[in-house]
């Protein structure tokens, strides 16, 4: 049941998009969400669509795993597309007492159901294409500027990379804790929502003490092997951008135009 | 007839990239009251086996029977399997989450719907079963030693009184003289109540001396099936799939090979020591 959940997900595949530098495919993630939200019309969206479509043809990771990462958000997509329908002023179509659904609503609310979706499936397509090493080596490279400011870039791309080594590992934990409380003739399903937090404790209680253990035992073992932070630390595979690299920006600044164009024209 | 498997096949992950066979074909039965020793590499499908004795996982092809029904018909009691089968995870210390060791144990019977008194009465037959002193009942689990703690999860298992009792590793990580006395408990477990007894292990020599059948599993196939002497006579097979026989078995055939007429299925230190006086007519 918790491995549905794919968002901070590595898909393992040779493509286009797992060879590229983690640092382009942060830009172009960012480039993306951007767009999406400079887009205002049907056109944009076209066009944003289009884009993804092509990407996830590239990346080769199959569509319904991206679909299954979706899951996550459906309570949050529901409430969103009931709240933008019933509540938009416009041309009434459909009323009753002070429930009414306009035309206005509608279109709103589709919009920000696509909006939503192709968040979601742009930002898992970064994550499911990169590891999560590459990821913050990526994002620590782009950050360095900031080192200037005193912003401790190498201890915060750390903890990022520790807590998303963690994720899988608490979520196998999770798994097996939660089968040795079931095996114990634990409920996690049935019952209502103070049952089904109560029933929790068994569950979490367990996972904290796990969590802590191994915290601490990441820490000595760090600290084992000398670790002092950032400073003067070499990387053992440092990025270098190749041609491919530079070509994928190219692109991602004329998706970019294209969409500062349609916002102006307001497409 | 206790648990019954029909060509269960079960597969991680099935059409992904991940997609790991498990399991594949395997067709076991196991009567009630037998001890049973379950042996395989590490990866080797044995955990992923015994989470089909009691319904945690599905399989993703054959049969589940206990009792002769199919525990995946619609409508099967699965929560009632449970108590019946029990299973003792790997590690099971790292589900303890009361701040006492009684409360605890009582949470296996507790779910069972017994009321608060019969569940005391279980979890303190329970644990003084598996040997936890009377004074550690109301500490926190947590301020317990390693042992201590192991014993205290196996307790919350055995309080549910099931017929059946799987156990992960249950040794795993115990200084010898722990691991010798948690197996001695579960031997007699096993004779004063007559549960079955399922132990997983990677380690011949643990077991060897209290099963009265030995499950090799390789690669997600059953490899061997039979009493230890039947097994360890395949001591060579068993070393091509990175398992041993135990240390005995492998002198007294090198004794047998320089002429001493001794029996080489002794198991034991003690029947070795019998044997190999008898070859040299000291008996």
């Amino acid at each position: 049941m918790l491995r549905d959940i794919t968002i901070g997900q590595y898909y393992p595949a040779n493509s286009l998009l797992h060879r590229l530098d983690p640092r382009v495919k942060f830009v172009g993630t960012m480039i993306f969400i951007v767009s999406m939200f400079l887009f205002q019309g049907w056109i944009g969206y076209l066009i944003a669509t289009a884009f993804l479509a092509v990407m996830i043809k590239l990346s080769k990771v199959p569509f319904s795993f991206m679909v299954k990462g979706l899951k996550a958000i459906v309570m949050l997509l529901m409430i969103t597309l009931i709240f933008n329908i019933l509540l938009t002023p416009g041309t009434v179509l459909w009323q009753w007492k002070f429930l009414r659904i306009t035309e206005e609503g509608l279109a709103l609310a589709g919009r920000m159901g696509i909006r939503l979706i192709e968040l979601v499936i742009g930002a898992s397509l970064m994550t499911l294409t990169t590891t999560p090493n590459q990821l913050t080596d990526g994002l620590e490279r782009l950050l360095r500027p900031l080192n200037k400011l005193h912003v401790p870039i190498h201890e915060v791309s750390l903890i990022m990379s520790i807590a998303l080594r963690f994720i899988p590992i608490l979520m196998d934990e999770t798994d097996k804790i939660m089968k040795a409380q079931i095996a114990r003739g634990a409920d996690f399903e049935t019952g209502g929502i103070i049952k089904k937090i109560k029933g929790m404790v068994p569950l979490l209680v367990p996972l904290f003490v796990s969590a802590f253990r191994r915290a601490n035992d990441l820490a000595m073992a760090m600290e084992a092997r000398c670790y002092h932070g950032g400073e003067g630390r070499t990387q053992m595979k440092p990025l270098q951008y190749g041609p491919r690299d530079w070509a994928a920006y190219a692109v991602l600044w004329i998706y970019l135009a294209a969409a500062i164009a349609c916002c102006v024209l307001g497409w | 007839m206790s648990i019954k498997l029909e060509n269960v096949t079960y597969t991680y992950n099935p059409g992904t990239v991940y997609e790991m066979h498990a399991l594949e074909e395997i067709n076991l039965e196991i009567p009630q009251g037998q001890f049973v020793g379950l042996i395989g590499h590490t990866g080797s499908g044995k955990s992923t086996l015994i989470q089909h004795f009691n319904g945690l996982i599905r399989p993703t092809g054959g049969r589940v029977l206990f009792e002769g029904r199919d525990i995946w018909e619609e409508g099967y009691p699965l929560r009632a399997l449970r108590s019946q089968v029990g299973l003792v995870f790997q590690y099971p210390e790292h589900q303890l989450f009361e701040d006492q060791v009684l409360k605890d144990v009582c949470f296996g019977p507790s779910n069972q719907g017994l009321d608060k008194e019969a569940c005391q009465k279980r979890a303190r037959e329970a644990l003084a079963q598996v040997g936890v002193p009377e004074e550690l009942f109301e500490r926190s689990p947590f301020e317990l030693s390693g042992g201590q703690k192991r014993r205290v999860a196996i307790a919350g298992v055995l309080a549910m009184e099931p017929k059946v009792l799987v156990l992960d590793e249950p040794t795993a990580g115990l200084d010898p003289k722990g691991r010798d006395e948690i197996l001695d408990q579960i031997a007699w477990l096993h004779e004063t109540r007559g549960i079955t007894i399922i132990l997983v292990s990677h380690s011949m020599e643990d077991i060897a001396k209290y099963v009265e059948r030995i499950i090799v599993m390789n690669r997600g196939r059953m490899a061997f099936d039979g009493t230890p002497k039947e097994v360890f006579a395949h001591y060579r097979e068993l070393e091509k799939i990175g398992l041993a026989a135990p240390q005995i078995t492998y002198i007294m055939h090198a004794l047998k090979d320089k002429g001493l007429e001794v029996d080489t299925s002794a198991i034991t230190v003690e029947e070795a020591k019998a044997s190999i006086l008898r070859a040299l007519g000291r008996i």
